[in-house]
């Protein structure tokens, strides 16, 4: 069989030496930043962008996929422990996962997010193992047209499903495109919105974009809140292994979150957040078996679902990207960074290509989420004396390796003085209540999309009706404008507003 | 007038001044026609685009009604001035400024001067403890990116080096 060849090609690329010390880096430090609150898994890989530079580009991805997945599992264990998420997808797991901890089940809590995390994980990458052959199929029937469409339909499901305004969401999602386009036109040479500066007619780099924006910006938001003294669970943790019980309740969700959470990674805008939010509504709409104990009080599916669909959609979200060359959420629009750096072009060519990339790729998240399981259930201690370093230590080396990623770059001052810039852009977006990941998807696409209008158009001789009346581009547009008529439908809409109200 | 949402009558000028400034920045390019586009078409496109979805959230944002008017709120200007101050004096000790006649002072004199900057931004900010927290991202910084991953930077003041 065709799957089983190509996955022993990949774990032969994912079982050497370097290979399975790279997705080890990865995964610590995922489960670090995860563990962390205040660093999230967009800023870190920014920063660790220029590091890669020096390795192989199969070392590199490994890596920088550990630290997505991994910052799943890490998110959970600060949720659960200290109240807090980690990490944004974690941020319904507080809600009955930090119940637990309090009545003495932090164990069982823990194992239930670990132990879901690696199933959901496993099927995750069984599910991209399998679709994606079949779907780079059909990318390859793709013209310029059609591409348009689906970045269409891509950048609309990203603000759909954002959380906050859609209006703001699609005016940033065209702030990113234009960002974009700064720089060098492809086609006719001029340099575009460069103002005569040098640095500039290269385009605005990605990762000064990313740090100052997620980096920056964050850290002095954070700060400008006023400081509350973190409750942490100082407790030992005992009793990991959850009982007879818990595992009767646990499968059922752990499966309903799985499916739920693979499923929505596909999607583009999709991934680990909107997982997990999905999940443990479903969870709270199922009835309660007599005697269990209720939601928000405690209830160990309300951890199980939702971490295992964060994991799984963090796993299927790989799909878009590494199929299409689209990335649905900002951590593969990273992702796309790293590869262009290691000069592969992301798109349905590089599993033919880069047999070995693609297929190792895949093969050490397996690995990765057993290294996961470890790393988390018995070495849980160490993480827990981890969250009690104070943020004073924490921000200013956040910043400092901010400054060094982006210098490393190109070693050159400039984009120091960029990542600055953006800093203060971000902080301002904060402000006017602005998310910044769909910019910085934009901001990936703009290059792309007006190659892909431009070859479409010169195509049709100036004809825009070409989109809509090639199939496979009418359907991705049709189903672009039914996304958008349901969202804005009256019912929806409310229960959108309400859903991402209970973060 | 009143406005009813300050953050989303603001967040629309924004966007509203910035597309137009983008689609102003277009025409100056050749714009071209659809089956030929010029290096101005799709920016010009955008920018209009942008304008007016920002007029849009600046119309909600004066007559949709919200509880408690979603203030903006006090600028931190404190933290603002810190974090980006640290980064600059990092970027100018780092490299120097050479129209300035600043010459560069290398990484780890960079490290000290961003840690303690980037500190005063926080709320307790012990001397002691911020100079031991540079010297572990000093020597950690070292070892990572100048001995493990062996990027170009300079780590001593010039006059040092020679």
């Amino acid at each position: 069989m065709d799957l089983i060849h190509n996955l022993s090609v990949g774990f032969g690329v994912a079982f050497t030496f370097t290979n399975l010390l790279y997705c080890l880096i990865g995964c610590i430090l995922g489960t670090l930043i995860g563990v962390l609150p205040g660093i999230g898994p967009v800023a870190t890989i920014a920063m660790l962008l220029p590091a890669t530079y020096a390795l192989p580009p199969v070392s590199a991805l490994i890596m920088l996929a550990g630290i997505y997945y991994g910052a799943q599992y890490g998110g959970s264990t600060t949720a659960i422990l200290v109240n807090l998420p980690g990490e944004s997808s974690s941020v319904v797991t507080v809600i009955d996962g930090h119940q637990m901890a309090k009545r003495g089940r932090a164990g069982p809590a823990l194992a239930a997010a670990g132990l879901g995390s690696f199933f959901a994980g496993c099927v995750g990458t069984l599910i991209l193992a399998g679709f994606a052959p079949p779907l780079t199929e059909l990318a390859f029937k793709f013209g310029p047209a059609e591409y348009f469409s689906l970045m269409i339909l891509g950048l609309i499901g990203a603000v759909v499903l954002a959380s906050g305004s859609l209006l703001k969401a699609v005016a940033m999602i065209v702030l990113g495109l234009l960002l974009g386009l700064v720089g060098t036109d492809v086609n006719s040479g001029v340099a575009r919105f460069s103002f005569d500066i040098p640095e500039l007619t290269d385009g605005i780099g990605f990762v000064a974009i990313a740090m100052g924006v997620f980096g920056y910006g964050e850290i002095i938001a954070n700060l400008a809140q006023p400081e509350e003294e973190r409750e942490v669970f100082t407790a030992k943790v005992t009793g990991l292994f959850p009982t007879k019980e818990d595992f009767k309740n646990m499968v059922p969700a752990v499966l309903r979150g799985t499916a739920l959470g693979s499923s929505l990674g596909i999607l583009p805008g999709g991934g680990a957040l909107l997982a997990a939010f999905a999940a443990y509504t479903i969870e709270k709409k199922t009835k309660l078996k007599p005697g269990e104990i209720p939601f928000g009080k405690g209830n160990i599916r309300g951890v199980a679902a939702p971490e295992s669909a964060n994991n799984a959609g963090a796993q299927t979200s790989f799909i878009p990207l590494l199929t299409l060359g689209i990335p649905p959420n900002a951590v593969m629009a990273l992702m796309v960074g790293a590869m262009t750096i290691h000069n592969i072009q992301p798109g349905p060519q590089v599993m033919t290509s880069n047999p070995e990339l693609f297929w190792g790729l895949i093969a050490s998240m397996w690995i990765g989420n057993a290294m996961l399981v470890i790393l988390n259930l018995p070495l849980i201690g160490m993480w827990i004396k981890l969250l009690s370093v104070p943020y004073r230590f924490l921000f200013p080396s956040i910043v400092l390796f901010c400054a060094i990623g982006v210098y490393s770059t190109n070693n050159n001052t400039f984009d120091i003085w960029m990542v600055g810039a953006f800093g203060f852009i971000g902080y301002l977006f904060y402000k006017l209540g602005c998310e910044p990941a769909p910019l910085l998807l934009g901001f990936i696409l703009g290059p792309m999309m007006e190659e892909n209008l431009r070859r479409a158009l010169l195509l049709s001789r100036g004809d825009w009706s070409v989109f809509v009346t090639r199939p496979i581009s009418m359907g991705l547009l049709a189903a672009a404008v039914l996304l958008l008529v349901i969202v804005l439908l009256p019912a929806v809409k409310s229960k959108r507003e309400e859903a991402f109200v209970e973060e | 007038m009143k406005i009813k949402s300050q953050k989303d009558f603001f967040a629309g000028v924004m966007f509203t001044v910035v597309g137009v400034a983008f689609a102003w920045g277009a025409t100056t390019y050749n714009v071209g026609s659809g089956a030929r586009m010029g290096p101005g078409y799709f920016p010009l496109m955008l920018g209009i685009v942008m304008a007016i979805i920002g007029l849009v959230i600046m119309f909600t944002g004066l007559s949709v009604e919200t509880a408690t008017g979603d203030p903006i709120g006090k600028w931190a200007w404190k933290q603002v001035v810190f974090i980006l101050g640290a980064n600059l004096a990092f970027g100018v000790l780092l490299g120097g400024l050479p129209s300035f006649g600043i010459p560069a002072m290398g990484l780890i004199i960079a490290i000290y001067a961003l840690v303690i900057i980037a500190a005063q931004a926080g709320s307790k900010h012990a001397l002691p403890s911020v100079l031991a927290l540079a010297t572990v991202l000093a020597i950690g910084s070292y070892i990572a990116f100048i001995w493990a991953l062996k990027l170009q930077i300079q780590v001593w003041p010039t006059f040092i080096t020679g």
